[in-house]
């Protein structure tokens, strides 16, 4: 009973602060109710016993990739006043179809028809296990490759951004010997064939 | 006790949110990228239910390598976003029409 109540209380919070993202104006308050939205994510993944997971996300979510999002928020000096622009024209739209997905997953996945009613209630695991032990082990005997992998992706996604965002420098006056090695006696001198003028 | 599908309907609706984000919000870059972190999110939210009630790890090891391509997708179309403001001076949607797509 308590942990329904504490399940719900972190549900309305989710959804709240997940429709104040897609409707408040500045990005800057999106992004930090979006910052909310992931922390009561993550005490709903605290509930499910996803220890590491709910952590994780939090360290990683909120510690790294919504500051890069503020970061790039602020710096970016955006005028905002032509992209709300669209705001009323498209929200029957969206709204729209919202509802008539949310009708169709909702018949899908309510406990009538997805007879999750059936599946038993799992049991609570005692204080002795460790979520992060299970998850390490799972992870580096089954998934080595894909881990190996996914690292790899990192990698690449450090290598993408710098190499998208580094500006050139633009005109240092710095010597390039190998342009000095190459060069000819053609391209220096010219020797002109003229005359000898009289005195 | 939290039934299955008490989860997997907060998903759905988290989901449609976004969803409804993207229609809304289509002129603003940023906004997009939020919406899709937002529909990851309710992604990972059904791995971790199902890996929950059905007592298999599997699913979390998912959610930890659906995370990783969240973030380098994250990195990259920030670091996008970011060139794409230095060359054009915006970042509306409607503006982007070079390639007259």
């Amino acid at each position: 009973m308590f942990e329904q109540i504490i399940y719900y209380i972190f549900a309305g919070l989710l959804i709240f602060s997940a429709s104040m993202v897609i409707t408040v104006r500045n990005p800057v308050m999106a992004a930090l109710f979006l910052v909310l939205s992931f922390f009561s994510s993550a005490a709903i993944w605290l509930l499910l016993e996803a220890e590491f997971l709910a952590i994780a996300l939090v360290l990683v979510y909120v510690g790294a990739v919504m500051v890069l999002f503020l970061f790039v928020v602020m710096m970016l000096d955006v005028n905002l006043a032509p992209l709300r622009e669209g705001f009323a024209r498209y929200l029957p739209v969206g709204v729209t179809v919202a509802v008539l997905m949310m009708i169709a997953m909702g018949l899908v996945v309510s406990s009538s028809y997805f007879k999750s009613d059936e599946i038993s209630a799992p049991v609570t695991l005692g204080p002795g296990y460790s979520n992060t032990t299970e998850l390490g082990q799972a992870l580096y005997t089954d998934y080595l490759y894909p881990f190996e992998i996914a690292g790899a992706i990192l990698l690449v996604a450090i290598i993408a951004a710098i190499s998208l965002t580094t500006r050139k420098p633009r005109s240092t006056k710095a010597q390039q010997p190998a342009l000095q090695v190459q060069v000819r006696k053609e391209d220096r001198i010219k020797i002109i064939k003229m005359e000898a003028e009289k005195q | 006790m939290i039934v299955l599908s008490d989860v997997l309907i907060l998903a759905a609706i988290l989901f449609c949110i976004s969803v409804a984000g993207i229609f809304i919000n289509r002129k603003n870059v940023i906004i997009l990228l939020m919406c899709i972190e937002l529909m990851l999110l309710s992604v990972n939210m059904n791995f971790i239910a199902f890996s929950h009630f059905l007592h298999d790890i599997n699913g979390q090891v998912f959610v930890f390598f659906i995370l990783t391509v969240a973030a380098a997708e994250s990195a990259i179309g920030l670091a996008i976003l970011v060139v794409l403001f230095r060359n054009r001076q915006t970042i509306n949607v409607d503006d982007l029409d070079t390639m007259k797509g």
